[in-house]
């Protein structure tokens, strides 16, 4: 977003995680938030597409080699980051998997795989960040839910489910840490053009066409038609919203 | 004055108080060419006075938003003033008065959903064609957290339920020519209704005994709903209630 004449938008001085910021829809988040002014940690497994990520979000972005599903991983991501650049302002829990099976054939490591990375890793997250923001009195979480948050998929029960917690999630946090004056809320994307949709269409095409004809707006979104919400919900102009989701779907979830 | 409306021309209703004058002046100073329309005359020139002081642009007039004539003019002398309409905030609303005591009362239930909910629909109806011969364009609508659940006077909730629908219905309908139509959910906000509806120790709508949100609040995420930053979204209520609906 823009900031020039809206202060309230503006993220100078502010430091964001991102996780798997390093491409997607993550990306585009952490290249909006770069944009707006804050200073940007892009937690991921990949150790090349991470660094090559935070080489072109600006001289002082970082990479930081994180594994979500485990506590000591999310503790030492948020520690990291606070000794490079003193403070810690925005978690954006990106990161998710799709394992697409449907329900009778969806194996239980599948399954588990699926609420361990994109439930429970945001989870984590959220507890390891918890001590810097209280301690700044000041914080901004934004968890990426999904249509799936609002709706059954019979493509993957685990995705579906994951993303439902983390409608509840983002409730629940928001709730337990208001009176820190930390806000939590959730971004729910429609369907987005992404590496995971694209490999979805090579092995099934037509979701792409059947999705446009379904959109109101005519299209599929792009990752770039999401940061613009995350913008908002990482800055100032967001402070009396917590605990909401705000759905981006060109109108696909009201038109049933 | 430069920003990332400059060059719009902004239609707010009920411009002369509370959220509706925050937003007046907040457009403005993103650059927008705003006009201020309010049933109080005399309100909305103080807001269009103070647009002006700020180096803005804006022009301001009267409307009973429950009036088809009044809305047909707000929307022809927008276009004449400014030649195009780009966005437009149907804030415009009135209390439903005491839940309880009030909630059986006709005339009022009559009122309420006259300015609430039929107030709304004539916004779109007048707004929408220019819209569309411009190309384009955002609109917000005021709704309530009492558009999602049972709180309030029996009008109320009723007549900001029917704005939620008419926003999702309108959504679907002009998405794909580049019209984009949301709405705004507040909880409790520290404006002149809010203190009308306590006055005498009253309880307010959930929320009222913790923080209010400033009117200020509430504009900022008008502004971000009618930014370029939000072109994918569309229908949508968003929530601004400090986290009362999460818990």
């Amino acid at each position: 977003m823009s900031t020039e004449g809206l202060q309230i938008f503006s993220l100078a001085g502010r430091v964001a995680i991102v996780t798997g910021g390093n491409r997607g829809i993550g990306l585009a988040i952490a290249e909006g938030l770069a944009k707006a002014g804050a200073t940007i940690v892009i937690a991921a497994r990949d150790r090349q597409a991470g660094a090559h990520a935070a080489a072109g979000l600006g001289p002082n972005a970082l990479f930081i080699e994180t594994e979500i599903t485990r506590p000591d991983s999310c503790l030492a991501l948020v520690r990291a980051t606070e000794s490079r650049f003193g403070r810690l302002d925005i978690l954006v829990n990106n990161a998710g998997i799709m394992r697409a099976a449907r329900a009778e054939d969806t194996g239980l490591a599948d399954w588990q795989a699926v609420l361990d990375i994109n439930l429970t890793g945001a989870f984590l997250c959220a507890q390891a960040a918890y001590p810097a923001l209280r301690r700044q009195r000041a914080g901004k979480i934004i968890n990426l839910g999904s249509l799936a948050s609002t709706f059954g998929t019979a493509a993957s029960a685990a995705y579906a489910c994951s993303k439902g917690g983390i409608v509840q999630l983002t409730r629940s946090l928001a709730v337990s840490w208001g009176s820190d004056n930390i806000q939590v809320n959730a971004i729910l994307p429609g369907y987005i053009e992404s590496d995971m949709t694209r490999r979805a269409e090579t092995e099934r095409p037509g979701a792409f066409d059947a999705k446009r004809a379904r959109t109101p707006a005519g299209r599929i979104g792009l990752p770039s038609d999401i940061a613009g919400a995350a913008i908002f919900l990482a800055s100032d102009a967001s402070s009396f919203i917590t605990g909401t989701s705000i759905t981006i779907d060109g109108g696909y979830s009201v038109q049933i | 004055m430069t920003g990332i409306f400059t060059g719009k021309a902004a239609l707010v209703t009920g411009a002369g108080s509370g959220i509706g004058r925050a937003t007046a002046l907040a457009f403005a100073a993103a650059g927008a060419l705003v006009t201020a329309a309010d049933i109080a005359p005399e309100a909305a020139n103080e807001t269009a006075a103070l647009i002006t002081q700020a180096s803005g642009t804006c022009l301001a007039l009267h409307a009973d938003t429950s009036l088809a004539a009044d809305m047909a003019a707000m929307v022809a002398r927008t276009i004449a003033a400014f030649g195009r309409l780009d966005i437009a905030f149907n804030n415009a609303g009135i209390s439903g008065g005491r839940p309880g005591t009030d909630d059986f009362d006709e005339d009022r239930f009559d009122r309420v959903m006259a300015v609430n909910a039929k107030g709304i629909w004539l916004g779109l109806k007048y707004q929408i064609p220019e819209m569309l011969r411009g190309g384009g364009g955002a609109i917000v609508n005021m709704a309530s957290i009492a558009g999602l659940t049972g709180v309030g006077a029996l009008s109320y909730t009723a007549s900001k339920h029917a704005v939620i629908g008419m926003t999702k219905a309108a959504a679907t309908r002009y998405a794909g020519q580049n019209i984009r139509i949301n709405a705004v959910c507040p909880g409790a906000v520290d404006t002149p209704m809010l203190a009308r509806a306590t006055a005498g120790g009253a309880p307010g709508p959930p929320g009222t005994s913790g923080p209010l949100a400033a009117p200020a609040d509430i504009a900022a995420a008008v502004l971000f709903l009618c930014s370029d930053e939000t072109r994918f979204i569309t229908g949508h209520p968003l929530v601004v209630d400090g986290g009362v609906l999460a818990g």
